[in-house]
């Protein structure tokens, strides 16, 4: 029997303000983070005692100690115990592939509500034994006899007790992702100017957003925070030209500025059936209509690392029968200024379109003036798994204030894949 | 063929120290061809002046070759690109980055008044820093004599100043040079383009190659094997740059013929059976010489190389006739009559080569030389006069002007000689026989249709004569 599908509806979204790495909340961990999203979550839409479907979250630094992080916040929440959770993790498309795995099973009666979201401390960063201490310390686990295991410690030396930092860096490139970014902007004539005028936009958008109060009903302050800690609007131009560039050498246009900060935070978002909101009286912001994930080869390819999303679109566009140009808002996450720009500039680029989409005519170009339009990463910050949450929720509420209107999610990640998704006003499409 | 001893001192790590120290140039180690290579190692950037009429020609010549290429911003060259199926990349001097480019390729046929020079300029000034060792730098224009208004043929004529002066500049062993495509020749750059690209234009810089409309590329080309089915004569083939000739040839696919007087028959013989080829033993100054080869070549003869060639070094003053008689029946005379005889005996069929070996010498004059730069001159006059006699049988006649090559002939010179004709160019050394075959090659091609009264000097850029 083919299961029908049904609307997915994002009911509303909370977040903790993003901190900076090692700022004030150097010391909470993931869980602590998390359990504070979720809880602001059930706060708001009196979810205490409920069994919802499933809880899917996840981290992309995440400490062993932490398995099934996501059930543990659960267990500790308000919560009926009986709420099955799991964790996923795909880097930076965290947040939006949660909320897609959510949404699926809503879709297909599998479910009827649940919360999708994602968490990340770059501050309380997981620290791994140094390997060669670790093959020492194994080794001797495996010894029965405590001479034989004292003898085997005579292995160690100093040099072993440097612990393994997890590196933001790509396996199979050595590069890290701003590296890689780098590259990417040479590659599509990304200039310096572009990217920082993105980014002083970004900052601008996010403070007028939180100023008319747009960001009440999607935080929970958190440590003493109440806005996310990176967002320094009215900033000028030249005043960025300053910066020296951090990534791309001495030629590099881009700065620690244009590129976003190592950050800490969470989000969640909750996603239900219509008749499930309907019956609680729950709001429905919007629907979730479409997704799709992409994966490139920036290994033997040569094509730029965060690149995916461009190829996710045109996957999505046409299954929803739609063009790029038909949409009222753009969420293109801000993983770097350049990062956006570059996905732009392919979307309108005939060769682009022609050698790596197959297609016989460019995407072409996006009204700028409907992207980020409550700001981005780049102002936000972006704690990895928890971009995906407030992209969602933001994009949700905003289309819900409009009653009418059609957006688009894109969120590149690490490794080469990237994530795309379409929200659609309650009101109903323009 | 080894680097000379200099080049080899020079770039051994005290050698360069001290060349460095006492002010002596340091020549770059020359890429240069080997079979399997790809065209390119590296990237080539492609860019235009603003309503050029090249881009889709040269988007299909670098996809058809699988380089690697990027371009400008400009709409016309992205379209371009991608009609041909040519996945470039961007590039875009104010957007950073460590990019290197291993040929710069610029469509200036946009350029219609001396104003619009300035996209020169504007292409080359951020790239030309990005140029790699051995690097190729290629503007091609319109001739002037096919513009139409006076201010487009001056622009179009001005283009050569800019190649020319590039060239000197530039450095590290690259090279510039200036292709004019005739209106209606577009589809013909191909094998031009490939030449001048790649490593085989090694010693060809600060050159004007003229591509004009001709007989079409052959649908089914192998890049690899250019001449197979066709068959080439070579004169002097037994050693120095007529063996590089015919071993270039027969490389290339093609059947060999090689010639040399009697005397070298042994020396001959040896490098025609290398080759799976034949060997005529022939002095093309005797009276039957035309009659003997239109006999040979019953079933005729594709590729005609006139390379044999002496000197008889002597002041004016001092010649007596036989001595400039000898040079001129072997370096011009010789050839002419072999040609009629060939052509007469409708012995070269359409899409036939006939290839002559002018000189530096020739074209600027050298002391001691009269006799020598007269015949070499003549066989430029060979090359113009000739060109639209052939054209009409779809044959074509063209020819390379040596510079200072690494052979026999030089190694004999007096040391005082030797040195400045080595050094006193772009590349600061010697070229070798094979730069030379590589060139008569690029004519000889079965894509080459469009070349046709091209005098194209393998000089490495010589500072005489320029
Ligand atoms: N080597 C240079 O730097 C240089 C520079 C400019 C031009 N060239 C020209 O390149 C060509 C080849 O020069 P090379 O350096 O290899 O000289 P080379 O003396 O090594 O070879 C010339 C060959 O031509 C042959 N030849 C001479 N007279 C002949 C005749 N009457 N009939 C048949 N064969 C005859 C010789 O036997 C010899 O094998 C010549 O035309 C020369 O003028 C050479």
């Amino acid at each position: 029997m083919t299961p029908t599908v049904r609307r997915v509806a994002v009911v509303g979204g909370n977040r903790i303000p993003f901190a900076r790495s090692n700022g004030p909340y150097a010391h909470a961990s993931n869980s602590d983070m998390l359990a504070a999203a979720l809880d602001g979550l059930i706060e708001r839409y009196n979810l205490q005692g409920e069994t919802l479907g499933e809880v899917v979250a996840g981290a992309v630094l995440k400490h062993p100690r932490d398995r099934d992080l996501t059930r543990e916040v659960v267990l500790g929440s308000k919560l009926a115990p009986e709420t099955p959770a799991y964790d996923v993790q795909q880097a930076c498309g965290t947040g939006l592939e949660t909320t897609i795995a959510v949404a699926n099973k809503i879709a297909l009666g599998q479910i009827d509500a649940g919360i999708a979201g994602g968490v990340d401390t770059t501050s309380d960063a997981p620290l791994a034994l140094n390997d060669d201490l670790r093959e020492v310390l194994l080794d001797a686990n495996r010894i029965p006899d405590t001479a034989g295991r004292l003898k085997l410690l005579t292995r160690l030396r100093p040099g072993m007790i440097k612990p393994a930092i997890p590196a933001n860096q790509e396996p199979r490139t050595g590069l890290s992702m701003g590296e890689h970014c780098a590259i990417m902007a040479s590659e599509w004539g990304i200039t310096r100017e572009a990217q920082d005028e993105l980014t002083i936009r970004s900052h601008n958008a996010l403070a007028a957003a939180y100023d008319k109060g747009f960001q009440d009903d999607l935080i929970t302050p958190y440590l003493g925070l109440e806005r996310d800690q990176n967002l320094r609007p009215g900033s000028t131009p030249e005043k960025l030209a300053k910066l020296k560039p951090v990534f791309g050498g001495p030629e590099g246009t881009m700065t620690a500025a244009n590129s976003t900060p190592l950050s800490d935070g969470a989000s969640v978002v909750l996603l239900a059936s219509e008749e499930w909101a309907k019956a609680r009286n729950l709001p429905i912001l919007a629907y979730i209509t479409e997704a799709q994930t992409a994966a490139i080869d920036h290994v033997h390819k040569r094509e730029g690392l965060l690149m995916a999303p461009a190829y996710a679109m045109p996957t999505m566009l046409d299954r929803a029968g739609i063009t790029l140009q038909d949409f009222d808002i753009y969420e293109i996450h801000e993983a770097f200024a350049a990062q956006v720009l570059c996905t732009l500039a392919a979307w309108e680029d005939p060769v682009f379109c022609k050698e790596r989409l197959g297609r016989s005519a460019p995407l072409g170009s996006i009204d700028t003036e409907k992207l980020n339009i409550n700001g981005g990463s780049l102002a936000a910050g972006h704690p990895f798994a928890a971009t995906g949450g407030r992209i969602v929720a933001g994009l949700a509420k905003e289309l819900s204030e409009r009653g009418s209107g059609r957006g688009v999610i894109s969120i590149c990640a690490a490794a080469g894949q990237g994530v795309v998704a379409i929200l659609e006003s309650a009101g109903g499409s323009k | 063929m080894s680097q000379d001893l200099y080049t080899q001192i020079v770039n051994s790590p005290p050698g360069g120290f001290i060349a460095k120290r006492v002010g002596l140039p340091q020549p770059t180690a020359l890429d240069r061809y080997a079979p399997g290579q790809p065209v390119v190692k590296g990237q080539v950037l492609v860019g235009a002046a603003p309503g050029g009429r090249l881009s889709s020609s040269i988007a299909a010549v670098l996809g058809e070759a699988k380089i690697d290429t990027a371009t400008t911003l400009a709409p016309e060259l992205r379209t371009a690109a991608a009609d041909a199926g040519l996945d470039a990349s961007v590039f875009n001097p104010e957007a950073g980055g460590d990019r290197r480019f291993k040929g710069l390729v610029f469509d200036a046929t946009g350029i219609k008044d001396s104003a619009e020079l300035v996209e020169l300029q504007r292409f080359f000034h951020p790239s030309v820093r990005k140029v790699q060792s051995s690097g190729r730098v290629l503007v091609l224009g319109t001739p002037p004599e096919d513009t139409k208004d006076p201010r487009e043929h001056t622009a179009q004529r001005a283009l050569e100043g800019f190649t020319r002066s590039l060239g000197k500049e530039i450095g590290k062993g690259a090279t510039a040079q200036l292709v004019y495509v005739a209106p209606g020749a577009e589809d013909l750059i191909g094998s031009t383009l490939r030449f001048f690209l790649s490593p085989k234009s090694a010693y060809v810089s600060g050159q004007v190659a003229r591509v004009t409309p001709g007989q079409p590329v052959p649908a089914d080309i192998d890049w690899e094997r250019p001449l197979a089915g066709k068959t080439a004569l070579v004169t002097g083939a037994s050693r120095g740059i007529g063996e590089a000739i015919i071993e270039t040839l027969a490389r290339d696919g093609a059947s060999v013929v090689g010639l040399d007087i009697p005397q070298l028959g042994e020396d001959l013989k040896k490098v025609t059976d290398r080759l799976d080829g034949e060997a005529i033993e022939l002095d093309i100054t005797s009276d039957d010489a035309p009659k003997v080869l239109a006999a040979h070549f019953k079933a005729g003869v594709d590729i005609v190389v006139h390379n044999a060639g002496v000197t008889r070094d002597r002041t004016l003053a001092k010649m007596p006739e036989d001595r400039w008689q000898s040079v001129l029946d072997i370096n011009l005379s010789s050839e002419e009559r072999i040609n009629d005889a060939l052509l007469k005996g409708k012995r070269i069929p359409s899409g036939g080569r006939i290839i002559g070996v002018s000189s530096m010498a020739g074209i600027a004059g050298n002391r001691g030389q009269t006799n020598y730069a007269t015949s070499k001159a003549g066989v430029i006059g060979m090359v113009e006069s000739m060109a639209p006699v052939v054209a009409e049988r779809g044959i074509t006649i063209n020819a390379v002007a040596p510079g200072f090559i690494e052979t026999q002939m030089t190694a004999a010179m007096p040391i005082a000689v030797r040195e400045p004709g080595r050094r006193l160019n772009s590349m600061n050394q010697g070229g070798l026989p094979i730069d030379v075959a590589e060139t008569i090659a690029w004519y000889a091609s079965s894509a080459s249709g469009g070349l046709n009264g091209n005098v194209v000097r393998v000089c490495g850029q010589m500072l005489l004569g320029a």
